[in-house]
Formats: C-alpha cells, structure tokens, sequence
C-alpha cells in the first residue's frame, strides 16, 4: 500500500515538474527566438543570420560583419533596447504578481496601487533638482515605497480592508500623485526639464542607453533574488493574515520585505522607461491561466511572459510607423481587451 | 506534552474585559470543547491559545516553555489552527494547500523533500481527499474545504490541533462527518481544543467542556456531569432540553418548546 502511493506521488512529482519545466523552456525559446527577430525589424531591415553572426562576434572571437553599419545598428542601438523591454517587461509582471499575491488581491498592480505614478514623481523630483541618474533611481524608489505605503495606510484608517477599498484607496493615491506631477511639470524648465520629465511619464525606452540599463541591473537583480526566496512564503502570506501567521510565518517582516522588492523592480523599471501601464496588471493573469496560482511557478513564468510582452509591444512600437509610438498606448491598447478576455475566461469572483 | 492555559485574560484597549482566570490544560489524545453564545469571546479565547491574539492576562505553557518564548516557526511545529471555513483567494490545488503546512520546516534555500511529501500524503489519506488532490481549493464544496484545511493542520505535524467552531458553514451530514474526524483525530493521539455554537457536539464528543458566558466567566467540568438543562438554559437565555439516546448512548440536546 504504501509502496504503492510513494510509487504514484514520484510519477505525479515528475509529470508536474516536467510540464512546467517544460513550459518555462518553451517559454524562453520563444523569448530567444523574438530577441533575433525584434534585432532584424526597424527601418534598417538586417537578415537573421547577420544579426546571429554580430551577436556570436560579440562573444566569441570572430571576425565582424563587413558591413559596420550592421553591427553598430544591432548591438548600439537595438540591442540595449532589446535588453531594457525584457528587463522592464519582466520586473513589472513580477512586481505585479507579488502585489496580486501579497495583497491577495488579484486587482491591484504597480499601476493600480499608485506605486508606478509615485515612483514617477520621485523621479521628476530628481530630475527637477538635477542630481543625476542615480539620484533619479533613489527618488523613483522613494516616490514609489512612499505611494505603496500611503495605498495601503488608507483602507487601515477607514477600517475597511477589502479588495475593493484597497483599488480605491490605489486610485485616490493615483490621482494625487497626477496631480503632483502637474506641478512638477507646471514649475519645470520648458526647455529642458519638462521634456525629460514628459517623456517618463508616457513610457519609452527608445533613448535607453547600456549605461543606464547597468545603472539599475544591480537593484532589479537583487530584488529578484529575494522575491525568488520567497515565492514560498508568498504563497502563505496570499492566505491571509491569520492563516500566515498560525503556519509559522511572520506576516509584518515578510510582507515589508516583499512588497520593498515588488516596490524596487518597479521603480527601477520606471528609472529606464517611464511608467507602462498594464504589464503588471495583465501578465500575472495570463501566467495563473498556465500555470495555476502557485508562486514557485507563477513567478518564473510571469517574469519570462512580461519579457516577451513588452518585447512585442516595443517592437511593434518602433517598426508600426516611423514616428515612435509611446509604449503605454500599445501596452493599452492590447492590454485592455486582452484583459478583458482573461477576466471572462478565469471568471473571477471579486467579492 | 501537556499544553497549559494559565490564568489567561483578554481585555480590549478600551477597558473590556472579555473573559479572565481562564485555567485548564491538556495533553495530547484529549478534547477540549468551548462552548459559549455569540459574541462571548471563544474566538478571542482560542486565537489567544493559537497564538494569534496575545492575552492581557496570564499565560499559555507547552510543557515548560511560555508559547511567547518561542518563535513562531517553533510554536507552528507544535500547535495547528484550523480557521473557520472561507472563500480563498487563490485557486492551489487541493495537494498544495495542504503542503503550505509544511511551511515551518522549510527554508529559503529548503524545498519540499521526500519527507515533507510522505507527510503531505499521509495527511490527505487520513482525512480521505487524496482523490481531490489536483481540485482547485476554491472549486470544491465547503464540507471538503474544512477537510482540506484539517488535512494542512495535520501536515504540519503538531501536537495540539485547534479548531475554530470547524461545523459552521456545514450541512447536517457535514457536520456529523466533521465531529467523527476530530474524535479520529483524538484517537491518532492529537490533543484538541474546538470551539462550537452546538451543545449536542459537545455530548456527541464528550469529555471535558469549558463553558464561556456573556460575563467573561469560563467554567470546566465533564459534560455528562456539568451540562444541565439549566446551565444550558441560562447559557443560553432559551428553555433547552436533554434527553438520554439509548441508540446512541449519550444525552441529546435540543430546544424549541
């Protein structure tokens, strides 16, 4: 009898294990596969094999492509870019599913919490001072823990802690945040400031540059980390207060822990790319239709898929028309509907 | 091990006192019911034991240890709490909610072994879901989710089981169902404490009771001894009968004449 069960519980184990291993492969081939693509498209078409042969004379040592227009196209200004999509794309769907998780809430994300808007100040703030890329980061980081705290203090003082208060309490945060950022752009220089505050608040990485990508890899790589370590404990804390606490967990430490990793991936993406809408909020959807709500899967998959996501959206951006389409529009006009869709399909019970 | 509730008090901010000089313990393989009306505090009373609540008044003991010396990874390992029954979140599977009660064992860098599984197995065998093991916990009826929920308290391999009022929310031969597993559970040598609204529980699993009135007063004896018509009626504020079963072999409780 016994023999039996271990025997099925280790059959059970692989062909789970194998699945998901399997899907995150595939999932990740066809992150490869768009990387190559996305490097070919633009107004200066390259084939495939010499944008494999640029990316290869990168690594190993080859010979370069005749043609040096080719690999200044590819690896100077496509490649960064490429990066950035990935790197943003995945921290905001990250970011979104541990908010989802940690709030037990599948409506909020970094968007919705206020957490992107307020990171966005902090970095216009920076910016309005003049102190630099790194000073931008701190107060995109600041302006984003400061949004999340004040988000979640709301629902606290009206004694009201349902899904609903707390994406209302996010969209009260918003709105003041929007508001904020018009008196930053109100008193900004027209001529220098405001141009540079105006194009964070759409959403762009078309002037992403390999400096800046390595100015806030370090903090995104670290935040991942912990958020990885604890994708677990995410799992308990998304049962509830209680039920985390009676399991062993300390509820207050872990959350603040989380929701400052959640909080840093997004204000660091907000660094690099402004404030995109939708990834946060949709990804993490589409990544519980694959693989269910278990975070030790969830998270993985939702990273690679916000990779692949934004990818797409930036690519179509900068190929679709030769002026450059602002990421949230795309991000929105795909998201939207697409949200729509996933919430039909999962029938999500909100009350 | 011997799990001791020693001159335990709860008394709001505000002054309120919900019960005091709460004293009994128990040892692994016996019950403990509480019964008491709405709103008198059995709730407060078992989340204090559970370690949810902290008490303003005395003290709770696994065997020497005061439970606020000990973290609450340790004090997981050794005391369950089963809540009441709720609608989650989160559709995990059947199989991983009960290995979230493996929680305490695990670590950062610590996965879910081969130990941690035959746990997580024998759990579910023994509560008899493991046909529902690749359900979503949000998909399945209430009576199984209470199972669910046991299966996680046993998953964690504790010594006290705590269950708050685990019927409410049930049909009757849920109810009936659930009353059976906690006695089994007994029987498996785990030490109980349950919180119930109905006094034909506590005849049904007989043993010892606490009774907790709406004055904050906590009274102990052997049911059979203990619970009378008047108690009950008092308790209660509505004439309440008792009559012996000798189908049954134990004392029915009712009312509504």
């Amino acid at each position: 009898m016994l023999k039996n069960i271990s025997f099925q519980e280790k059959h059970l184990l692989k062909e789970k294990r194998l699945n998901f291993s399997a899907l995150l492969v595939l999932l990740v081939v066809i992150l490869g596969t768009l990387v190559i693509v996305s490097l070919c498209m633009g107004r200066f078409p390259i084939s495939i094999p010499e944008v494999i042969h640029v990316l290869v004379a990168n690594i190993l040592p080859l010979p370069q492509v005749g043609d040096a227009n080719v690999e200044s196209v590819v690896m100077t200004l496509r490649f960064p870019r490429v990066m950035a999509a990935i790197l943003v794309g995945g921290s905001l769907a990250l970011s979104g599913a541990v908010y989802q998780g940690v709030f037990q809430n599948p409506l909020v994300s970094p968007d919705l919490l206020g957490v992107s808007s307020g990171a966005c100040v902090g970095a216009a703030i920076a910016i309005l001072i003049g102190i630099g890329t790194f000073g931008i980061q701190i107060g995109a980081f600041v302006g984003g823990i400061l949004a999340v705290a004040l988000t979640t203090t709301a629902p606290k003082l009206i004694k009201n802690s349902s899904n609903m208060m707390l994406v209302m309490s996010g969209i009260i945060v918003g709105g003041l945040m929007s508001s904020i950022m018009g008196i930053i752009k109100y008193i900004a220089d027209p001529e220098t400031e405001l141009a540079e505050i105006t194009y964070w608040q759409m959403g762009s990485i078309a002037k992403v540059l390999p400096k800046s990508i390595l100015m806030v890899a370090p903090a995104m790589i670290v935040a991942i980390i912990i958020i990885m370590i604890l994708r677990w404990k995410i799992n308990v804390l998304s049962l509830g207060e209680t039920e985390a606490r009676s399991l062993g967990i300390n509820v207050k430490t872990t959350r603040r822990i989380v929701i400052i990793g959640a909080t840093l991936l997004t204000a660091s993406s907000v660094c690099i790319s402004g404030t995109i809408g939708w990834v946060g909020l949709v990804v993490p959807h589409l990544g519980r239709l694959m693989v269910g709500p278990n975070n030790m899967k969830l998270l993985p998959v939702s990273f690679v898929l916000g990779g692949i996501f934004l990818l797409m959206i930036d690519t179509i951006a900068r190929t679709i028309t030769s002026a450059e389409l602002p990421l949230s529009i795309l991000t929105g006009l795909i998201g939207a509907p697409f949200y729509f869709y996933l919430l039909k399909k999962e029938r999500m019970n909100l009350s | 091990m011997n799990l001791r509730i020693a001159k335990l008090g709860f008394a709001y901010p505000n002054g309120k006192q919900i019960f005091t000089e709460v004293d009994f313990s128990l040892k692994k393989g016996e019950i403990f019911t509480i019964l008491g009306p709405n709103g008198a505090g059995k709730s407060t009373l078992l989340n204090c034991i559970g370690n949810l609540s902290e008490p303003t008044q005395g003290g709770i003991f696994l065997e020497k240890d005061n439970i606020k010396d000990l973290t609450l990874c340790q004090f997981a390992k050794r005391v369950a709490y089963v809540t009441q029954i709720h609608q989650p979140t989160y559709a995990f599977t059947v199989e991983e909610f009960v290995a979230m009660g493996r929680t305490p064992y695990l670590s950062a860098f610590k996965k879910l072994g081969h130990q941690d599984q035959r746990m997580i197995e024998e759990a579910m065998e023994l509560v008899r879901i493991t046909h529902l093991r690749s359900k979503a916990y949000t998909q399945i009826s209430g009576g199984e989710r209470q199972l669910v929920t046991i299966a996680r308290a046993i998953a964690q391999e504790p010594d006290f089981i705590l269950l708050d009022e685990p019927t409410a929310h049930l049909d009757f031969g849920n109810q009936i169902r659930t009353m059976k597993l906690v006695k089994k559970l007994s029987d498996r040598g785990y030490g109980i404490i349950m919180t119930t609204h109905n006094p034909d529980q506590v005849f049904f699993i007989g043993g010892r009771v606490g009774v907790l009135n709406r004055s904050g007063v906590f009274e102990i004896g052997v049911v059979d001894q203990y619970l009378s018509e008047d108690l009950l009626s008092r308790l209660y504020n509505e004439p309440v009968h008792l009559f012996y079963s000798n189908q049954l072999h134990r004392n029915i409780c009712t009312a509504g004449a």
